[in-house]
């Protein structure tokens, strides 16, 4: 039993660490636009990094028929977007303050992060 | 308008054969490094057909134009190449031309796409459902029927071993996209609702399959297979997504029929011809002919005819509006009588109607402060309720009785499944999305959730008077003279004073002046003080004209009049005085009329509890009367237009949550102090971006229905989240097996596959109801 304690335990550990302390270096840096596939479950790329001051174009393409997938929010910059479903969706940030802006589904399923960084 | 061709990599390989590039070869490679693509644009100022050839060789000479071809009917010009759309707009323009790309398929197009896209996931929902619970529904009756399905023989094993194969035909035809979206997001560090149904079906999937593989391993009592809970979890999860896209596509109705207002085509007067377009090709100044029964398709003003337009769609006002010459008209109102040409003022996206779906779209969206927790609460849910899966099965193992395997199995696979985090996550988006539509449908638009939330508490609600409870257009009553020979002079003269300003009073005395023919005088020297009245010079003559203040201020002596002047305030007019030379000639009554329907709407909020106040800049004698008539108890007179503000803030220090009523304009900081600004206005010039709530008609009955639709949505949303975490809170220790030792009682994972798939459509439905709230009770 303590083996199988311990293979629990390491279970709980792994969870922990994979979903809430690992930091994954897949930031994608881009410069004036980037294609964002909405498709089984994630965003790719989840996380995008651009430089402050500069105009930028997020465009979804959303290939996924769930209704979550639907939805695009990003709070922190006031935008809400209905994604059409096999097409791409722009959204024009003429102006984002440097800072992470988080982006997701009305459900927070999908997830992704936008980080802006002063040049 | 977007396509891709892929001849343009065969035009590559041939021009770099070429040892020395031409410039012809430089452009054409220049073209290869992005998608061709096909672009329309709409020509504006293209009035000849020798046009055509002009704006075409404009665009074709443009880097990376491969084609430009132009129908002259319809004013469009269809571009093929890498160009942007910018530098082809340019190339129009330099040729003396206005072009603007056309834009995306308009909303009731895309509103087709959408449902046509929904129906067809339901019915591959509905598919994958059949196919699961052909074999799961089966299996279910066996065990209820035969009992344990148990491994013991060589032949059990052999059967199982074919039940397997079918179930995980049934994970791949019906379950397929559990696993990729769970894999994903797990590749992605994530988890959501899919991460715990691969995981819940997998666990017991994988079990079953050793037990019939190498039953060895697991303790003879644990033999068990789990096939069953496998097929009917992934059938009722399925099922339960169709029914919940369904239920959706009800919460979005009041968009779709905001939508739905918009025409289609439009008939355009072109060189003197009748032209029936796409509505997206409507230009700006295009001459545009409506016929009786048909839609107005943009804003506009009538340049021709007269007509009664029905407008309740978007103001809730039921009377058709008479619409004469000058007179705007809106897109998605209804032409009920006469034919009318008029010119197009506002097309595309800058018509009201655009901006209202726009703006109830983004409203639809957001989310009040109220939701934010179930937020927090979603973004852990998922990795929290696989670790309580974890620990669940090993309290099962640890103390649990035998087969202690098979009832870890069990609770761990129950755990995962009956979890919901969509429940949650859709318990206040959905209730904003109908709750927001239905204030759209009264003529009340909510700019956004936290607008929404904080209407349902307001406490203390300000109206302004002049335009908010009256009708805002004063008449002039009475002229008592003091120091003047007649009526006729001193009106002539306070007139010409009062058409500098644009004050409703003053305006009511120039009209009352024109509608006697009297002709104004050229003004000098004209002073307006805030809060008093104006001064100027007319003819030689100094002339005053304001309330007893200015008056006081410039020592005119009022002697007996005041009284007059009160007794006139206390029939709820508004006196004021006029003097020439430093003294006294007239006292002029203007009244404004209460709306017919101020007093009801009035009554309806103070029903909810509200404590309404009226805020004016009259004199306390005719703000009393005005109040008296109106049924309001409390009122601030005498307000100067920027002490509007400080009495929201001596409210709002009273610990009200205030909402202030005004037109939009003068009384813009109040609306922005006030907890929630309510700016009332018609469809047509309403102040969409300055408050947080619009009224689309005048009546203060939309007020009224605002307030009545946020409590009602409020109220929904907490029954949702109630709902949502008593489920969840409930459920998972319910499924972990905190009952068995007082009870014996453990859920089977098809029963918390059932509730997982019914939670969020219980939430989705419930919201629905808000869809039969009456908001309009007048």
């Amino acid at each position: 039993m303590m083996i199988i304690n311990l293979m629990g335990l390491a279970i709980i550990a792994l969870i922990v660490w994979w979903f809430w302390l690992y930091t994954a270096d897949n930031t994608m840096v881009i410069n004036n636009d980037v294609t964002i596939e909405v498709k089984d479950g994630v965003y790719s790329p989840s996380a995008i990094q651009v430089n402050a001051n500069q105009p930028v174009t997020l465009k979804f393409l959303r290939k996924d028929q769930t209704p979550c997938s639907e939805t695009l929010l990003i709070p922190t910059l006031n935008i809400s977007e209905q994604l059409k479903l096999n097409k791409v969706t722009q959204i024009h940030l003429p102006d984002i303050p440097p800072g992470e802006h988080a982006f997701h589904c009305q459900m927070q399923m999908y997830r992704g992060v936008l980080k802006v960084v002063q040049g | 308008m977007t396509q891709f061709n892929a001849d343009v990599f065969s035009e590559k390989s041939c021009c770099c054969q070429s040892k020395k590039k031409s410039s012809e070869c430089e452009k054409k490679e220049s073209t290869m490094s992005a998608a061709v693509t096909e672009q329309q644009l709409v020509i504006e100022g293209a009035g000849c057909a020798s046009c055509v050839g002009k704006i075409e060789a404009a665009l074709k000479q443009t880097p990376g134009v491969q084609s430009a071809e132009m129908n002259f009917a319809d004013r469009t010009v269809l571009i093929s190449g890498t160009a942007d759309a910018q530098s082809l707009v340019k190339a129009v323009e330099s040729v003396g031309y206005n072009a603007k790309p056309l834009e995306d398929s308009p909303d009731t197009d895309a509103l087709d796409e959408k449902e046509a896209a929904d129906w067809a996931y339901y019915k591959k929902l509905m598919r994958d459902t059949f196919i699961a619970l052909s074999l799961g529904v089966p299996l279910m009756i066996y065990s209820i029927v035969v009992g344990e399905m148990t491994v013991e023989t060589n032949t059990e094993r052999l059967s199982w071993f074919v039940v397997g194969l079918l179930t995980l035909g049934v994970m791949f035809f019906s379950g397929r996209h559990f696993y990729i979206g769970a894999w994903k997001s797990f590749k992605n560090h994530s988890a959501n609702m899919d991460t715990l149904i691969a995981l819940g079906t997998g666990t017991a999937w994988f079990y079953s399959m050793l037990v019939v593989f190498v039953p060895d391993t697991v303790p003879l009592m644990a033999r068990h297979v789990y096939f069953e809970a496998t097929a009917m979890i992934i059938g009722l999860i399925d099922l339960g997504l169709a029914l919940e896209l369904k239920a959706r596509g009800k919460t979005s109705e009041a968009i779709k029929r905001l939508i739905g207002l918009q025409a289609k085509t439009a008939t355009v007067i072109r060189d003197d011809k009748e032209v029936q377009i796409a509505i997206e090709q409507v230009l700006l100044n295009d001459v545009i002919k409506v016929r009786p029964g048909e839609k107005i398709p943009v804003d506009g003003v009538v340049i021709e005819g007269h007509t009664s337009i029905d407008e309740s769609m978007l103001t809730g006002e039921p009377m058709p509006v008479e619409k004469m010459l000058e007179d705007e008209v809106v897109a998605g109102t209804l032409n009920k009588s006469g034919m009318i040409l008029f010119k197009a003022t506002r097309v595309g996206k800058d018509t009201a109607l655009a901006q209202i779906i726009s703006m109830v779209k983004r409203a639809q969206n957001s989310k009040p402060p109220i939701g934010r927790l179930a937020d927090v609460i979603s973004a852990y849910f998922v990795p929290v309720v696989m670790i309580v899966s974890v620990l669940s099965a090993l309290a099962w193992l640890n103390f649990g009785p035998e087969p202690a395997l098979a009832f870890a199995i069990v609770s761990a696979t129950t755990v995962l499944i009956i979890a919901c985090p969509c429940a949650l996550g859709l318990a206040t988006p959905m209730s904003v999305m109908v709750g927001v539509g239905k204030a759209a449908e009264a003529g009340v638009l909510i700019r956004n959730g936290e607008a929404l939330q904080t209407a349902s508490k307001i406490t203390a609600m300000i109206l302004d008077k002049t335009g908010t409870i009256t009708e805002g257009t004063p008449k002039v009553t009475d002229i008592i003279l003091v120091n003047a020979s007649d009526e006729k002079t001193v009106l002539q003269l306070a007139a010409s004073l009062e058409s500098g300003s644009e004050h409703p009073l003053a305006m009511a005395i120039v009209e009352s002046a024109l509608e006697q023919d009297i002709e104004l005088l050229k003004i000098e020297v004209f002073n307006a003080i805030t809060g008093m009245g104006v001064e100027a010079r007319c003819d030689g003559k100094a002339l005053l004209f304001g309330n007893s203040k200015l008056m006081a201020k410039k020592q005119v002596d009022l002697g007996k009049y005041t009284d007059k002047a009160q007794a006139l305030a206390k029939e709820a007019k508004t006196p004021m005085y006029f003097a020439v030379d430093g003294q006294l000639a007239a006292i002029i009554a203007v009244a404004d009329p209460i709306k017919s329907d101020s007093i009801s709407a009035i009554k309806r909020l103070q029903a909810n509890g509200i404590r309404v106040i009226m805020l004016t800049g009259d004199n306390k004698e005719t703000a009393a009367a005005v109040a008296n008539k109106a049924g309001i108890s409390e009122f601030f007179a005498e307000v100067l237009p920027e002490d509007k503000a400080n009495k929201v803030q001596e409210l709002q220090d009273q610990m009200e949550i205030v909402g202030m009523t005004g037109d939009g304009i003068n009384d813009a900081p109040a609306l922005a102090l006030a907890d929630v600004g309510f700016a009332i206005g018609t469809g047509t010039d309403v102040a969409i971006e300055s408050a947080d709530i619009t009224l689309m008609r005048g009546s203060l009955h939309g007020l009224a229905d605002a307030i009545v639709v946020s409590k009602a949505t409020l109220r929904n949303i907490k029954q949702n989240l109630f709902g949502a975490f008593v489920y969840n809170v409930a459920g998972i220790p319910f499924a972990a097996g905190v009952l068995y030792p007082f009870f014996g009682l453990l859920l089977s994972p098809v029963i918390a596959g059932a509730a997982m798939a019914f939670s969020s459509l219980t939430v989705v439905s419930n919201a629905n109801r808000l869809r039969l709230f009456k908001a309009q009770e007048h």
